[in-house]
């Protein structure tokens, strides 16, 4: 299954990056050659398998549902490209 | 530039360890702030050749040397870390200081608050000498991807020094601070520290707590430290580690006395030799260097048994899905609305695209598109499912390995350093140097990288030992007895 020229600007789209042509074409070669590389774990039969998204372990982490104080805000608004008051400023999201 | 005096004692840095220097700062033998000037002029003379900082931190680390020497000198009590520096990479949050990841998307960004790693060294009073340069976001085998400098190897300048932890590694191998932390997705710190002939230690997930850890791979990154020898890496994965409820994936499973356990012998201890990790297109000089350690290790009384973890060569491609998917949603916060680089546009869309355009260097773009690609609609099951299954089988391949050995013996890489340049256009060649390093990841274990000898070519070379989860001890304990026995630890370079 080879990746498209329209694959890569499909992708591009959904991860929100804007490529130039000779951007585009590299991908698509690069990314060709490595997902044919990986067509290697299709030999192996994962059919009873259940996946692992963790190494260790764990369920259920949960704490108990009290307010805890946080006076970050300043600090969170520091670093903050465009801002009004306490909020981030962007352009308009909603038409 | 920074004003001290140079101590009556000039102090050989090459050949000074942690634990050395905090004894003699408790001891009153020496002053923290004669030992921070002294790395802190080292690393005035070395840095234009070694480029391993992002910034240092000459005046705050002065100052609070001079607060634990007032503290020792009241009898007051001090940390067990006291007085020691610590270089920083660039992808863990220091209050009030710049956090870069090595990326354009970070350049300016300022950490407002503390790593829980941070909290627990400062407590223990270490002194932050500095953050160092990474590959960008941690991708990368190299430190060539950082958006700033390239870091050379100590050994060789005209070399890489690994990555992503380059710059961390290339700090220790100078000696421009006797500690540093890293971080490691798929070996961006045992492969450093092989490469430049240090210690470094990846611990199990879940031993150290993320918390202020720039997320790369979620399921995989874990913090650990680089140092010259075993025992000074034990002391500061003492302090590492714990359970951190600001961490849902840390553990609460007690944390072992690593500084006592390492000092009981190896007699009996099984050591399995995996021999899917003795290949062809190995570096010959490697594969001499690791067998003949193996002996050290057989002379101490430990059992060598052949073992076999037949699923090893998918691991590089099963990493390729899992670890670029996991950052491709880890790295969709970097869209200039919070914080970070901000590229204005038109429309908020426009205002995305491009800031994350300009921000992101070429191999953190390429790492977004792959994981992007391999949970898109239609490709998941092919994929990240498939890819997650494989894992799993991996996983079993160590389970069912440690029923027999008690840790796993490899090299840490099939090759020594390579020259600046010489892989960063072909991709595929860069990940497949991470053949014996990952699979660890995966499976969510723990593994150290020591040096265990040198090529003709004057070239580290490193030994890889992996334990059973949360078994650092047992690594650890291997690891310093095979540096009783050698002194490959003790050599540095000329700079």
């Amino acid at each position: 299954m080879k990746i498209t020229i329209k694959d890569v600007e499909y992708v591009a789209k959904l991860a929100r990056l804007s490529l130039a042509v000779d951007e585009k074409n590299k991908f698509a070669g690069q990314l060709n050659a490595i997902f044919e590389h990986m067509d290697e774990l299709n030999k192996l039969d994962t059919e009873n398998v259940l996946p692992t998204s963790h190494a260790v372990v764990i369920k259920n982490v949960f704490r108990e549902d009290e307010m805890q104080k946080s006076e970050l805000t300043s600090d969170i608004l520091s670093n903050a490209p465009e801002k009004e008051d306490r909020f981030f400023k962007v352009k308009r999201v909603i038409e | 530039m920074y004003h001290f005096s140079l101590g009556k004692t000039c102090m050989d840095l090459n050949n000074l360890t942690a634990c050395e220097i905090t004894e003699k700062i408790k001891k009153r033998e020496i002053s923290a702030k004669e030992v921070a000037g002294q790395y802190l002029e080292r690393i005035e003379k070395l840095e234009p050749k070694i480029h391993a900082f992002n910034s240092v931190f000459a005046e705050k680390s002065l100052k609070k040397a001079a607060q634990i020497d007032e503290k020792i000198k009241n009898n007051q009590p001090v940390g067990i870390l006291a007085g020691l520096p610590i270089a920083i990479k660039d992808n863990m949050c220091i209050k009030g200081e710049k956090t870069t990841c090595s990326s354009k998307s970070l350049e300016n960004y300022v950490a407002p608050y503390n790593a829980t790693v941070i909290e627990k060294l400062e407590k223990e009073d270490a002194i932050f000498i500095g953050k160092t340069n990474m590959d960008e976001f941690a991708m990368g085998s190299s430190t060539e991807n950082s958006a700033f400098q390239t870091t050379k190897n100590p050994w060789d300048l005209e070399r890489i020094p690994g990555g992503s932890s380059g710059g961390s590694a290339a700090a220790i191998a100078s000696s421009m601070s006797p500690v540093a932390l890293g971080s490691d997705t798929g070996g961006s710190i045992r492969q450093p520290a092989s490469l430049c002939g240090c210690v470094g230690l990846k611990p199990t997930y879940g031993r150290v707590s993320r918390y202020g850890l720039v997320a790369f791979a979620s399921s995989l990154d874990q913090i650990g430290p680089f140092t010259k020898t075993v025992k000074d890496a034990s002391l500061v994965l003492q302090v590492l580690s714990g359970y951190d409820e600001n961490d849902s994936t840390s553990v609460k499973i007690p944390v072992d006395n690593y500084i006592s356990e390492i000092e009981k012998d190896i007699k009996g201890l099984t050591i399995g030799l995996p021999k899917e990790y003795f290949i062809d297109g190995m570096e010959t000089e490697v594969e001499k260097a690791v067998r003949d350690s193996v002996k050290i290790f057989e002379k101490s009384g430990a059992k060598i048994k052949e073992i076999s973890l037949p699923h090893t060569k998918y691991a590089v491609s099963v990493y390729y899905i899992i670890a670029p998917s996991e950052a491709s949603a880890n790295l969709a916060r970097y869209d200039g609305v919070k914080y970070g680089f901000r590229e204005d546009s038109d429309s908020i869309i426009e205002m995305y695209e491009k800031t994350r355009s300009l921000a992101f260097g070429v191999e953190v773009k390429r790492r977004i598109m792959l994981g992007t690609y391999a949970l898109s609609s239609g490709y998941y099951d092919a994929y990240y499912l498939k890819a997650q299954k494989v894992r799993t089988l991996i996983k079993n391949d160590f389970d069912a390995a440690f029923k027999n050995v008690d840790i796993i013996l490899t090299p840490t890489t099939p090759s020594t350093a390579f020259k600046i340049g010489e892989k960063i256009s072909d991709p595929l060649q860069m990940y497949l140097s991470d053949i014996f390093t990952i699979s660890c990841n995966l499976a969510g274990i723990c593994g150290i990288s020591l040096p265990c000898g040198f090529s003709s070519e004057n070239l580290p070379i490193g030994l890889q030992l992996l334990g059973k989860p949360f078994d650092e001890k047992t690594i650890s304990r291997a690891g310093h007895n095979f540096q009783k026995e050698t002194d490959y630890h003790k050599k540095y370079p000329k700079i």
